[in-house]
């Protein structure tokens, strides 16, 4: 029998494997994917928000405790719990140094993301280069993995874990970390959690994924019926708005379009329905999947004229282009006389001062209704381009509450052996919103604390099942 | 109006040029591999990929491979990205099409045959030269030019070499006019040639090195890459030496063991062995997805041509006193005339190409950016 069983075969899930390791456990990881789409969506991710006092290697300035709690914070809206916010941005400040020796690699920001030089520590090659590196650290050490290997249940006595079972196959374990992902890709459930709209529509229903098609929320829907505390809204999740010809399931990091605050944003009607320019596109990137969401048809048109081309980052799929605007609405489908009448009016309310996309500038709409606050220019140089944007899900917030020792509650009582660690548990310190990089966060230290934790549990005997039994 | 046709084609991989283009459309909307190599930090510097570039681009990637096991899109993906594969495929059809006279391009596209070829023509060339006295021991033992007549081996090898030199140089021109590259300066000289004496490109943006056969990183490539590489340039310092012993010294070979010539060659057919072995070796292990597949007969015959190249010439020099010494020089002699053949049109030219592609970007990266991307 193993000590410690590891459910998932992401980031959290690795760390949990890899501290539990590290700690003289003898572990066993059941990833759910075939070995070739292993990772879940950290194969997508592609920094850690880190907090520190000085230029720390790739990271410049200073990102202290409090800023980044009050950035967490204002993004939340409150929804977070303080104590287990902090546990996560203090253990960012030391855990690099443990990804290093099991064989991470660190690079500067990003050209194009150059915004997050100070905040966020960039992988070198990405989530997935990390994932490679930690399953190399894993072999290394001893862990076991087993791939296509899909938990749909854990055996559970008064709250303790005692064994999981794949299909009819039992596999037992002294403790157990749970770290299998939310459930965004589970399409019936996403519907539930959504909805029916005043119009009758389904919005999940036009969803893209940007994240794994692995992540079905089984074993969380599970842990939630057995009795488990949940915490968080199923509606809320990391949400973007995202090129519509994007692939259903996995379209990451390079499906997004950032020139919303360029130019203008429509919906279905060819009306505007959001300031495009209320704040800088990466504070606000991560509102827009949620607010095309909102819109009839959960579809959204970003349009943009010839001077904001070479000003965002290169989208992978070229828009659609048009010498003139009429053409341009035609091309999308728009009605063309309403996407006129919206243009114009809107080239007639811009106040165009000194526009500088680097810096809240002083160009923008009056009397206008919603008002572009800053970089409002006219669209009127062609050629124009469209894009047409659906909400793209990263990840779900519906979670399992726990303590700092990342312990699956039943009934408001932590058990001796069952822990969770990564996207099962981000709704306790990320009740909504969105702060770039703080996924890997929580993912690295509640996976580092879980895998802790069900080592010692192991150790102690605290599951019940003693080392006698072997 | 139109909708471009990368479009629809974004799942579909077309020819060499196309395939890049759209490779390097996906990957500039990503950029996670930016620490990896230079490919990547010259990408970001565009955000249209034309012929030029994409030329550009295929000839500076060493295809290392870290970027498709760092990758979210390699297959299974939909999006099927191999970038080393594009840019591979892509880089042999620029070695063809820049080659000069432009026939010898199919050269390249038959590189087995071709390789096979010059080396029996060169054999046979070697064998039928010395007019019958290869297997009887020569008067002085060692004495090659009892064989071969000095002047007629200048001749021979300095007519291989100048030709070589020619074509490839034509070529290379043509390529580094079509990248319209910008002025060399002294820094971005400097600093290619750093790039080239430590092959920095293949140690992963980290220090540990490439992939070979899966997602570890391992500094052996690099190092068997190195020992061929100076073994080359230490077997070419021996001629050269041995050119200075023979006109300017007036001593005739064969050479002591202690001879600079001697000495220089050893140590360099030395590197010769163990690099191109090591090469093979690890080209025999690589992962499967890596490269282009159908370029493997250019790339392993080059290794084979250079092991044996070195090995004749090591067992000559061992064998040089005794009856053998006849035949091993044919031998030696027939693959040295079939690597000079074959420079301007088998795998030598990737060394040359490359180089050019990175003085292009040692120049390219001092200059600003025209972009001016919104989130910087």
């Amino acid at each position: 029998m193993y000590d410690v069983l590891v459910i998932g075969g992401g980031n959290a899930a690795l760390c949990a494997a890899l501290s539990a390791r590290e700690r003289g456990a003898s572990v066993l990881l059941l990833e759910s994917s075939p070995r070739e789409w292993r990772g879940g969506n950290s194969q997508h991710t592609r920094n850690l928000r880190c907090m520190h006092d000085a230029p720390q290697e790739v990271l410049v300035d200073a990102y202290p405790e409090d800023e980044y709690w009050r950035d967490l914070l204002g993004v939340t809206g409150g929804l977070t719990d303080e104590a287990l916010a902090r546990l996560v941005i203090r253990s960012t400040a030391s855990c690099r140094d443990w990804m290093r020796r099991h064989g991470v690699h660190f690079q500067p920001s990003l050209s194009g993301a150059l915004h997050t030089a100070r905040t966020n520590a960039f992988f070198m090659g990405g989530g997935k280069a990390l994932v490679n590196a930690y399953c190399r650290s894993a072999a290394r050490l001893g862990v076991e993995i087993r791939y296509d290997a899909p938990v749909d249940a854990l055996e559970l006595c008064d709250g303790d874990f005692v064994a999981a079972r794949i299909g009819d196959e039992r596999v037992a374990a002294r403790s157990c970390v749970v770290a299998a992902g939310g459930f965004e890709s589970n399409r019936e459930w996403l519907r539930d959690a959504w909805g029916q709209n005043e119009q009758g529509e389904w919005p999940a229903d036009n969803f893209l994924i940007r994240g794994t098609r692995f992540n079905r929320g089984v074993l969380l829907k599970h842990l939630i019926d057995s009795g488990a505390d949940a915490i968080g809204d199923p509606s809320q999740s990391h949400c973007v708005a995202i090129d519509a010809r994007a692939p259903l399931y996995d379209g990451g990091i390079c499906t997004r379009v950032d020139c919303v605050s360029l130019g203008i944003m429509l919906n279905r009607n060819a009306e505007r329905f959001y300031d495009e320019g209320e704040d800088f596109w990466p504070k606000r990137y991560a509102i827009w999947g949620r607010l095309v969401a909102k819109q009839p048809g959960q579809i959204g048109y970003a349009i943009i004229d010839a001077k904001a081309i070479g000003r965002f980052m290169p989208p992978v799929f070229p828009g659609i282009r048009a010498n003139t605007l009429n053409d341009l609405a035609r091309e999308l489908g728009l009605d063309a006389a309403r996407f006129m009448r919206t243009v114009n009016d809107y080239n007639a309310a811009c106040r165009v001062g000194r526009f500088d996309h680097t810096v809240l500038d002083d160009c923008h709409t009056e009397g206008l209704s919603p008002a572009k606050t800053h970089w409002a220019l006219p669209l009127d140089t062609p050629p124009f381009y469209g894009y047409a944007l659906r909400p793209g899900i990263t990840f779900t917030y519906l979670g399992l509450k726990v303590n700092g020792h990342a312990a699956v509650h039943f009934g408001g009582r932590p058990s001796r052996n069952l822990f969770v660690a990564g996207e099962m548990m981000a709704g306790n310190v990320l009740g909504k919103g969105y702060l770039a990089g703080i996924g890997m966060s929580i993912g690295t230290t509640f996976g580092r604390i879980a895998g802790t934790q069900a080592a010692q549990a192991a150790r102690t005997g605290n599951a019940g099942n003693r080392y006698a039994d072997e | 109006m139109q909708m471009s046709e990368s479009t629809v084609g974004i799942n579909a991989p077309g020819d060499s040029e196309a395939e890049v283009a759209r490779v390097m459309q996906i990957c500039n909307a990503c950029r996670y591999c930016e620490g990896f190599c230079a490919v990547f930090p010259a990408m970001t510097r565009r955000i249209e990929f034309g012929k030029a570039d994409a030329h550009y681009l295929a000839n500076l990637c060493h295809n290392c491979g870290s970027c498709l096991h760092a990758c979210q899109y390699a297959p299974p993906h939909e999006f099927v990205l191999n970038v080393p594969r594009a840019m591979a495929r892509l880089r042999g059809k620029t070695y063809a099409d820049y080659a000069w006279p432009s026939f010898m391009g199919a050269a390249y596209r038959h590189a087995g045959g071709s390789l096979v070829l010059a080396l029996l023509a060169s054999l046979l060339l070697f064998a039928l030269l010395p007019a019958g006295q290869v297997f009887q021991p020569v008067d002085r033992p060692g004495d090659f030019f009892a064989l071969f007549p000095h002047g007629t081996l200048v001749w021979l090898f300095g007519a291989a070499f100048a030709f070589a030199a020619l074509a490839l140089g034509v070529g290379v021109g043509r390529f580094w006019r079509e990248v319209s590259p910008g002025v060399p300066n002294v820094p971005a000289a400097s600093e290619t040639v750093q790039s080239i004496l430590t092959l920095k490109y293949l140690d992963g943006g980290h220090g540990e090195g490439c992939n070979n056969e899966d997602d570890a990183f391992s500094l052996w490539r690099r190092n068997f890459h190195h020992l061929t590489f100076y073994g080359f340039l230490l077997c070419f310092a021996a001629t050269l030496a041995a050119t200075v012993y023979h006109y300017v010294l007036g001593i005739p070979a064969p050479y002591a063991l202690s001879s600079v010539p001697v000495l220089l060659g050893t140590a360099g057919g030395i590197g010769l062995v163990v690099g191109p072995a090591g090469q093979l070796w690890s080209n025999l292990r690589r992962h499967p997805l890596h490269g282009d597949p159908a370029q493997r007969p250019l790339d392993r015959g080059f290794m084979v041509l250079l092991l044996l190249t070195s090995a004749s010439g090591l067992a000559l020099l061992a064998c040089r006193d005794t009856v053998a010494m006849g035949v091993l020089l044919v031998v030696h002699l027939g693959a040295v005339m079939a690597f000079f053949l074959t420079l301007p049109y088998g795998k030598f030219a990737h060394g040359i190409y490359r180089s050019a592609a990175l003085l292009k970007w040692a120049i390219e990266k001092r200059q600003a950016s025209g972009l001016k991307l919104g989130s910087d």
